[in-house]
Order: structure tokens, then sequence, then C-alpha cells
């Protein structure tokens, strides 16, 4: 599916983001990204969705170069790619009826759009994803009432309208309480194994990463460090990966201790369950 | 509170009262055009086109020739010192009035806690009312109203036109300091009490410090539109830009109307920049 | 030697502005010959004493009450229908005068626009933003002299003015709140494959809505200030009934219309303040 190639991101202001990211994705996988804070992982998921784009190197998605995509042909491959971000996604003053169907933007012609934000058009199908996170009786809420949690779940919601073959989820539940989090993910992940999409996920928590994922990739510095599978993930390679970074080292010094700040102790470094 | 999917589940009085809301716009709507005698068509009649066409040729060329562009300078100077004079005087009025018109001054809050209610009602309800009905009634009645009446006391020329601005905006300008001053962060005021600091020093140390800046700020944007009213307040004989736009549209002269209205857009823009270039360097 | 503005204890910035006020209101002082002394003086507060006196008590026969009212209600309908205009006028002109709508910012990101295309959005930006320009600066009693040479007399000339004029105010401030939207919903709105329109209706326009009902509600309680001066002009209202009461030196009669315009005001005021609160 997605195919990069030395892929470069410097901005405007001289900073490089990315600097030299090679991976190839396949259709159906699911990867986690971890690493630090600043090491370019929402920068590449912002290449990922083709909201940006590289200043050098090549992404091919399918097969085609991205860069010569544009107009029509650009978004609908941007349709073909559902984004879930850490915050923010849904616009608040809406109901969350129709932050729900926005999911069809790519597929509705204009007046469409703008008919079903008077009168919601397929109601039914925004009932059903919601159904679907858990929270059926939230249909006509204001978007805004509604907790953090709450929100992102809207978001997935919005992301199985849009019925995408790949799913990007930047940090979805690092503003999430951790109890939560655990659920939200194996959400995202059940949804992905039902319908064959490929799942990218940056996370924040080595720990959530390493449990429910077969493959991660560990970003430094807009380079990518590690593509392991959770077994050959060392102790050693993580504590590489976030060195500097203090916050992170104590969550990696807690995992080596066995202990998880998501509640269950947790066998250092396991395999994981399918 | 779930109901058939595609409709809002608001009660049925929330939406009843929305419904009548909504009625009741429409119809004032539709009197008002009635009223207001909207016509659009009068607009494609064949008069009014070529009322637009002699318009815009006695327009076209505006005129700047040396002797108008000359005779010009005296009510351009006048305009800008209108607005100065008039927001000075708009602030020796406002200013007390809206010192008077915050409750948190006079007898609400901190300040007066230990004071007797005989002594808060008299010495502080009492003048925050009045200081509150005056500015009402100051900013309520439109400037050019102030200004003619003043021309009818006075005499032409561009005293009224101080006067009725410094009235006007006097009374604008108290209502928003004395919001300015209310919506201070109340804690560190309440810090500077517990201290055993009097309400001088509370005023003083807390109030104006905080509230300093938005003032200035704001005084400072009422400028911009004190050009604009001086320029308007002309019409009725205050001097100033109006009185020559006045006479110049009276006699046809549409060509002086344009070359007056580009004066006007590049004065109100030079206002806006040195008004915003001093905002930002006191708020900054 | 040492360069004066190295001395860390002279700052030039404040003082020179401080000196430039000072020295603004001096001139200003002098140009407009207000005499202090004068006005402190019997004679111009005797002279604006006896004119006050004169206005006293206000005219309350029933045909000046009816002719106020007539007065009060044409203002009335001139501010509504010039404030519904106006949001008319506003409302295409403020789009294209955003630049994060027209050739910027987040929904051109990932997508470069060709030279002539971005030439000709560049253009219709000027454009639009010049047009708002005039509209704003020339005040409303103009339009409304420029309009009563072209339609005439009567109320009618008074809201195209108003709607004119204000509309350039409005647009301006419209294009600040678009300008200023939170662009993340967007982006996530954009990576869903949206148009660039359907990104402007499901993301900027809900975000944007409510602050420009609230700030043309705000405008209405200027325009009904306005409506009345109009009527000077001949535009209707009780403005056009102000100028005949002192050009036949009614006084009395005028203070009635001045409580007329008083109340109007007031009572616009009050509504538009309630309908704002009712908004958020």
């Amino acid at each position: 599916m997605y195919e990069l190639a030395d892929v470069r991101k410097v901005f405007d202001d001289g900073s490089v983001a990315l600097d030299g990211v090679s991976l190839t994705v396949g259709r159906g996988e699911h990867v986690a990204f971890i690493g630090p804070s600043g090491a370019g992982k929402t920068t590449l998921f912002r290449i990922l969705n083709l909201t940006l784009r590289p200043t050098g190197g090549t992404l091919r998605l399918d097969g085609i170069d991205v860069a010569t995509l544009s107009g029509p042909a650009l978004r609908r491959a941007r349709m073909r790619i559902g984004t879930i971000y850490q915050q923010h996604n849904l616009v608040g003053r809406l109901r969350v009826v129709h932050n729900v169907l926005a999911g069809n933007l790519g597929r509705w012609s204009t007046l469409t759009a703008l008919g079903s934000l008077v009168r919601p058009r397929e109601a039914g199908q925004a009932a059903r994803a919601l159904a679907q996170v858990g929270m059926p009786e939230k249909l006509h809420a204001r978007t805004d009432e509604l907790s953090g949690g709450q929100q992102q779940r809207v978001a997935i919601a919005r992301v199985l309208i849009q019925a995408p073959d790949i799913i990007l989820a930047d940090e979805p539940v690092s503003s999430v309480d951790p109890t939560l989090a655990v659920s939200l993910v194996i959400l995202l992940r059940d949804i992905s194994s039902e319908s064959r999409k490929t799942l990218l996920m940056n996370l924040h928590s080595v720990d959530l990463a390493l449990t429910y994922f077969p493959r991660i990739v560990g970003i430094r510095d807009g380079r990518v460090q590690f593509d392991l599978a959770p077994d050959k993930v060392t102790a050693e390679l993580l504590e590489e990966l976030f060195a500097g970074h203090a916050d992170e080292e104590r969550e990696v010094a807690a995992l080596r201790a066995g202990m998880s700040p998501f509640g269950r102790a947790c066998r250092p470094l396991p395999g994981f369950d399918r | 509170m779930a109901g058939p999917v595609g409709r809002y589940p608001d009660s049925t009085g929330r939406r009843a009262f929305r419904y009548l809301l909504i009625a009741a716009v429409a119809v004032t709507f539709v009197l008002s055009l009635r009223t207001a005698q909207v016509d659009p068509r009068l607009l494609l009649d064949p008069q009014a086109l070529s009322n637009v066409a002699r318009f815009v040729s006695g327009a076209l060329p505006p005129r700047v020739d040396r002797e108008f562009l000359a005779f010009l300078v005296r009510p351009i100077a006048e305009t800008v010192q209108i607005s100065v004079m008039g927001m000075v005087l708009a602030v020796l009025i406002g200013a007390p009035l809206g010192l008077l018109a915050t409750s948190s001054l006079t007898w609400r809050g901190i300040l007066h806690e230990r004071a007797t209610r005989a002594g808060r009602v008299l010495g502080g309800l009492l003048p925050y009312g009045l200081a509150r009905a005056l500015l009402s009634v100051f900013r309520s009645i439109p400037e050019y109203v102030w200004a003619f009446m003043f021309v009818r006391a006075v005499g032409l020329g561009p005293f009224p036109g101080v006067l009725a601005l410094g009235v006007a905006y006097g009374g604008m300008l108290g209502k928003v300091y004395s919001e300015i001053l209310e919506g201070v962060n109340p804690r560190p005021l309440e810090a500077l009490h517990a201290a055993g600091a009097g309400k001088s020093g509370v005023v003083l140390y807390g109030l104006v410090p905080e509230a300093l800046p938005h003032v200035v700020s704001y005084t400072l944007y009422r400028w911009e539109c004190a050009i604009r009213a001086s320029a308007i307040m002309g019409f009725v004989g205050a001097g100033g830009l109006g009185q020559q736009i006045e006479l110049s549209m009276r006699m046809f002269q549409f060509d002086e109307v344009l070359t007056l209205l580009a004066v006007l857009l590049a004065l109100v823009g030079a206002v806006d920049f040195v008004s915003g270039r001093v905002r930002a360097k006191v708020v900054g | 030697m040492v360069r004066l503005a190295a001395i860390p204890a002279l700052r030039w910035g404040p003082w020179l502005t401080a000196a430039g006020v000072v020295a603004l209101v001096i001139w200003s002082y002098h140009g407009t010959r207000v005499d202090v002394a004068t006005l402190l003086s019997g004679e111009a507060l005797g002279q604006i004493a006896a004119y006050v006196s004169k206005l006293f008590p206000p005219d309350l026969s029933p045909r000046t009450l009816r002719d106020a009212l007539d007065g009060a209600v044409e203002t009335f309908a001139i501010s509504l229908i010039g404030s519904v205009l106006s949001v008319c006028v506003a409302f295409p002109l403020a789009l294209t005068a955003t630049r994060t709508i027209l050739y910027r910012g987040i929904l051109y990101e990932g997508q470069r626009l060709g030279p002539g295309d971005r030439a000709v959005r560049l253009a219709v930006y000027a454009v639009a933003k010049s047009v708002l320009a005039v509209l704003r600066t020339v005040p409303e009693i103009v339009w409304a002299l420029i309009f009563v040479f072209i339609v005439g007399l009567g109320p009618f000339p008074g809201v195209l003015a108003l709607g004119v004029h204000t509309g350039g105010v409005l647009g301006k401030l419209f294009g600040d709140v678009l300008e200023d939207v939170d662009p993340r919903p967007l982006e996530a709105l954009q990576s869903t494959g949206a148009s660039r329109l359907g990104i402007v209706l499901y993301g900027i326009l809900p975000q944007a809505l409510p602050q420009f009902a609230s700030y043309a509600l705000y405008r209405w309680e200027v325009n009904i200030r306005a409506a009345a001066i109009m009527g000077f002009v001949g535009a209707g209202g009780l403005g056009q009934r102000i100028h005949f009461a002192i050009s036949l030196f009614h006084e009395q009669q005028l203070l009635t219309l001045i409580l007329a315009v008083y109340l109007m005001v007031t009572l616009v005021d009050a509504l538009s303040a309630w309908l704002r609160a009712r908004l958020v």
C-alpha cells in the first residue's frame, strides 16, 4: 500500500522534521509508531494522509507517486485514508450527527452537503456508526458538550462512514484517560481487522504499542531507528530511542520493572496475542 | 432523549417558542419592507440609471487643482482638531462618570464590606444610579443631535462639534470604562485589601494597572470613529469636512465630492494607522 | 561619543509618543477655538441654559405624538431592512476578502495553485478588500445623499445607504472572524477528502456564523442611530421630522422627537443585547 523512499520534510523555517524515512506497509497490516515527542511522527502521518507534501524523496500509494496527484485525484486518494487526531478533530458547534456524516463529504456534491446541514441525509447510517462505537443516544447532542473520550469515538464513527482502506490514528488516546484508552485502541484494531483495513497508529504509550500491534516502528529525530516485531524490541533499543527525554525514559524504566501505567502488570516486553 | 432519527429532541415548549420568534421576526421584516418603501425596481428605473450616469460623469475626474486642494487644508485640519478636542472632552466627561458607574467601586464588592447599609445606599448606590442614567442619556442621543442643539446654543463653527462629540462619546467611553473596571480580576484586589490597603490603595495598585491598557486601547479605537463623526457633524454646521461635502453635494459639484471623499478615506486610514501603532505600543 | 539611544534610562519611544500627543492636543485646542474661559464663564452656559429652557416642556399633543410614532416606526424599519441588506452585502465580500479561503492556508496545503490561478485570486482579494474599504469609509450620510440623488427622497435611499455602508463595516469584521477560525477541525475534514467548499461549509462556517450574527446584531444598535440622522438629507424617519422642527423653530416638538429617538435607541439596544445573549 504505502512505499516511502527516503522521504524528507523541511519546513519553511528551516527545521528538518523528517530526515530520510524509508518504509513499506502492506495491505491489512497493523503498525504502531513510537518515539519521543518532536521525533517527526505527526509530520510523517500528515504526509501519509496527503495533507502535507514531502520536500524530498517519494511516497507511493498503491504504486502511484502522490506528488503527481492534485485536484479531484488528490481528493479521491484522501477519501481512501481516514485520519483520527489527538484532539480537535471535530467542529464543536455542529451536532454529532453532522460531524459523523461529514465522513461522506468526499462523495457528496456541495449541494447535498449543504442540504444535509439543514436536514441530515442518511441519518440512519450515522446512527448505526454511533452504535458501533457504543454511543447511539448522542446522535443529536452538540459535539462540544461531549467528553474527550466521547469525541474520539465520534471521530471514529466518522471514519466508519468514510469507509477508507487505510486508517491513520495520530496519538488518538493521548488525551484520554487510561481505562478508556485501551478500549479505544482495541476498537480501532477490531474495526480494521474486520474489513481488512491497514491501520497505522502513533502511540505515546510504549506499553499499548507493544501489547496490541504486531509491528513496531521506532522514530527518532526524523529517522527510523528500528522496525521490528514486539518480541524483538529490547529494553536497550527503547532506552536508545527515548534517550534524553525524561518522561518517556521513566515509562520505559517502569516497563522494565514489569509495571504498566495502564494498571496491569505486564510481562516484560511480551509478544502479543492476535 | 432519543427522538426518531432525524428530528432534534427539543421539548415542545422550546420548539414552539422558537417558531413563534421566527414568525415574529418574519412579520416584522415584511411590515418594515413596506414602511421603508423598499422598491428594488426603483434602482433599475431609467430615471435612476440616468442619475447614476450623471453622478459618475460629474464625479470623474475628481477636482484636484491647486486652488481647491489648498482650500481644503483648513477643513481637514479642523476635522482632526475637532476629533482630538472632542476625545479630550469625552475622556474628561467619561472617566469620572465611568468610575462612578462601576458598581464594584461605589457600593458592591470587597471595598464596601464594612460600610453600613445607609452609607452604601446614599454614598454609593445613588451616585451610581445617577451616573449610569446620565451616561445612558449621553450616549443614546446621537452625536449630531447634540451637535445641532449645541449649534443652536453657542453658534456655528467647530466649538459645538467639540461639545457634541465630548458629550456623546463621553457617554460611550464612560460605559465601556465601567465595564472594563468591573471585569478586572478581583483576586489581586482581595489580596491587596487583605494586606491592609485602603480604597485608594486598592484602586491605584490593583484596578488601574490592570485596566489601563484596555482603557487606552479602546479610547484610541474610538478616536478613529471620532474622525468619521466629526466629518458627519459638519452636515449640521459644526465645521470640518462634512460641511464642505454637504455644500458641494448641494451644488452638484460631484468632482469636488469625490476629492473630499478620497481625502476622508486617506484621513481615516492615517488615523487608523497611527492609532494602531500607538495601541500596539501600549498593550504590547 | 556615547550614542544616546544606547542609554537604557532614556527610552525615546514612549516620551516621543507622549510629546506628540500633547502637541496634537494643544494644536487642536487652538484650532477649534475652544475657549475654556468663555465656556466656564456665564456667557456660553447662559446661552445653553436659555436654549434648554425653550425645549421644555415637550409637546405632547396627539398630533405631535402621532407624528413622532410614525417617524419612530419608519426609522425602525429603515434600520432593520438596512441591517439585513448589509449582511447580504457583507457575506459574499467577506468570503472573497479572506486570504485563507481564497489562496492561502490549510485549504491549499498539499496542493499548489498555478501561477495564473494564483494571480487571479490575489486580484479578486485585492478588489474585495478595496471595495469594503470604500463602502465603510464613506459615511452613511454621504451614501444617503448619493442615493437620494439617484432614487429620490424618502426612506428607501436611507435603507440603501445603511446597507451599503454597514455592509462594508461588517464585511471587514466577518473577514477577521473567518481568518481566525480554528484550523484543526479543518485539517481533519480535509483528510476525509472533502472539497474546499465542503470544508468551508462544515468547518469554517459553523465556527463563524454565531460570531457573524453577534456582530450584525451589534451593528443594528449603531444603525438605529444612523437611521435617525439620514432623515436630515431627506431619507425619512425621525431625522426628517427633526429637520423640519429645527427649521421651523418648533423647539418643544423637537424635544418630543428627541425623546422618541432616545426611546427607539434604548429599545433596539435592549433587543439586540437580548438576541445576542440567546445566541450564545
